[in-house]
């Protein structure tokens, strides 16, 4: 008789535990509202990345094509895994002084980790972290960037 | 490769030699694990680690101070926070200096939703791994929310390397604290649902209920630690123990439990979730203000010397051992990580089940492998 009882109690506890688990889902069935699923790439013309975002080191330039990098080199030491590299020149001021500047800012985005210390590290904010994320290529030669656009200068007034 | 991944062969005692992995769903990561049956019964595991060794402590001793912390996010990439704080607090340590209470705060802050996030990745994997398929998506629910906050204010999901010697990187974001109380109210309300879907399902029980029993001895003498050793009873939580950042300031529990099965793991990860909560709470409305970081030299030269700390990951005790010869890079750096030695414990308790209690033993201690192999 015991086992009987006890045969028809777990076999209730069981549907019970079942259909608790059961309402759960049902109640996500019936109510799609709730529901949160993006659809990338569908939603590419509305997504916004967070303004921190780390997606690629990037070197913001002004309308007349100047940007703020003075080729003190601080990120390529600052970078963990050589990331970039600054190749430097000797330029002719108008005032007949010569001056480091830099020649090519070398990024390889495929060596890059998003740490941000070549960023935090940077005197004269000249770069910044872009919200890109879509790096894919077919080609990983592609990934070797320059940031600094061609013909740029260094703003008036950055040291 | 050959001689570790041998055919599945029938040795001459009759016993069945069955590799699983290196890539394995079951196994999140490249672990191989050759395994010896009598049918269906386990006889032996034999866990065959290193196909993700990346040679971070190695690497690191090239690095400066303030570099090689990015690394550790690698290690236990579920818990990156929690690595890079325990590499920031050793600086801090050998420097005798201490983070600002303003970073203190976040960090712990951090560490938490860190915590939650992670146990609420293992909660839904382990659905998976038994059988459940939507805990899994429920999980990632609350964790994206977790994981927008990570974004907003570290500008990365999981690699976030947000903490520096000194403090945080940057200040937090001005939505921080609304978006975390408002993941809190969210989390809260969810428990329930968590519970009616997994916790009280007679399928999952059933599978939990008396599975890879760990007993306290075992524990200790393996080495096992987190929520895995505190399911067999064996008090090592490292925030009660040795409070480092703001947790001398909080309230909390310890939670222990004496089953040592996989259920009891299982439970103790559960009601650890509501401590995070309640810690967050405490901590959310009372930021200080100030700076969020000291200020530190350029270039972190440490003084000769050997330097220790430790911190609780979501999987147990995380140690960091530095060597420092004085110069600016360390001269060794020893991770003591949570996974290897709880993965040690796995041949031990899986002795005696069957070859689907592995799944859940494995899912219980809830490992992450490239923590294992570094
Ligand atoms: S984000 Fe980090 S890895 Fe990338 S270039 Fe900057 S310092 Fe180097
Ligand atoms: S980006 Fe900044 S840190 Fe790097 S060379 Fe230019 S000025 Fe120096």
């Amino acid at each position: 008789m015991a086992f009987l009882v006890n045969y028809f109690k777990t076999i209730y506890k069981t549907l019970k535990s079942l259909l608790t688990g059961m309402k759960v889902t049902g109640y996500y069935f019936t109510h799609l509202r709730e529901i949160h699923t993006e659809e990338y790439p569908d939603n590419r013309a509305t997504l916004t990345m967070f303004d921190r975002f780390r997606g690629e080191v990037i070197m913001p330039h002004n309308t007349d094509n100047e940007h703020r990098c003075t080729g003190c080199q601080a990120c390529e030491i600052a970078c963990p895994n050589g990331s970039i590299k600054i190749i430097t020149k000797q330029e002719l001021l108008p005032d007949g002084k010569k001056k480091k500047r830099i020649d090519t800012f070398v990024y390889h985005l495929d060596l890059c980790t998003m740490c941000n210390l070549c960023v935090v590290s940077c005197p004269s904010d000249a770069i910044v972290m872009g919200q890109n994320f879509e790096h894919s290529v077919y080609d990983k030669k592609t990934l070797k960037k320059i940031l600094n656009n061609p013909d740029s200068k260094l703003m008036a007034g950055v040291e | 490769m050959r001689g570790l991944i041998e055919e599945n062969i029938i040795t001459e005692d009759g016993e069945f030699i069955l590799n699983i992995g290196p890539q394995h769903p079951s196994t999140h990561g490249v672990l191989h694990l050759k395994v010896w049956l009598d049918g269906e019964t386990i006889k032996k595991i034999e866990p065959h680690i290193g196909y993700i060794h990346r040679s971070i402590e190695k690497m690191s001793e090239r690095l400066s101070y303030r570099n090689f912390i990015f690394a550790t996010s690698r290690m236990d990439y579920l818990a990156a926070h929690i690595n890079n704080e325990a590499c920031a607090l050793t600086i801090e340590k050998a420097l005798q200096i201490e983070a600002t209470p303003r970073a203190k705060f976040v960090r712990t802050i951090l560490s938490e939703l860190t915590r939650l996030a992670s146990h609420q990745l293992w909660w839904g994997c382990t659905g998976l791994d038994l059988g459940a398929v939507t805990p899994f998506f429920y999980a990632f629910r609350e964790r994206e929310a977790i994981m927008a906050i990570m974004e907003e204010t570290c500008g990365a999901r999981l690699t976030q390397n947000f903490m520096v010697p000194g403090g945080i990187m940057t200040d937090i974001h001005p939505n921080f604290q609304q978006r975390t109380k408002d993941i809190l109210e969210q989390i809260k309300g969810k428990y329930k649902e968590y519970d009616d879907i997994m916790s009280g399902n007679v399928i999952f029980e059933n599978r939990t209920k008396g599975v890879g029993y760990l007993s306290k001895e075992d524990a200790i003498s393996f080495g096992v630690t987190g929520p895995t050793a505190r399911a067999s009873g064996v008090s090592c939580d490292i925030r009660k123990w040795n409070p480092y950042s703001a947790y001398d300031q909080v309230e909390f529990d310890e939670i222990l439990s004496n089953g040592g099965d996989c259920y009891a793991r299982y439970q103790v990860r559960m009601k650890e979730m509501r401590q995070s909560v309640s810690i967050i709470e405490q901590l959310i409305d009372n930021i200080p203000e100030g700076d969020f970081q000291e200020k530190t030299k350029m270039v972190i030269k440490l003084p000769k010397g050997e330097y220790y700390q430790r911190v609780e990951t979501p999987r147990g005790e995380l140690g960091v051992y530095l060597v420092s010869d004085g110069s600016a890079n360390p001269y060794r750096i020893k991770y003591r990580s949570p996974n290897f030695s709880n993965l040690s414990v796995l041949p031990a308790i899986a002795k005696g089940y069957k070859i689907g209690d592995l799944v859940a033993i494995m899912a219980t201690i809830d490992l992450v492998i490239p923590d294992i192999d570094r």
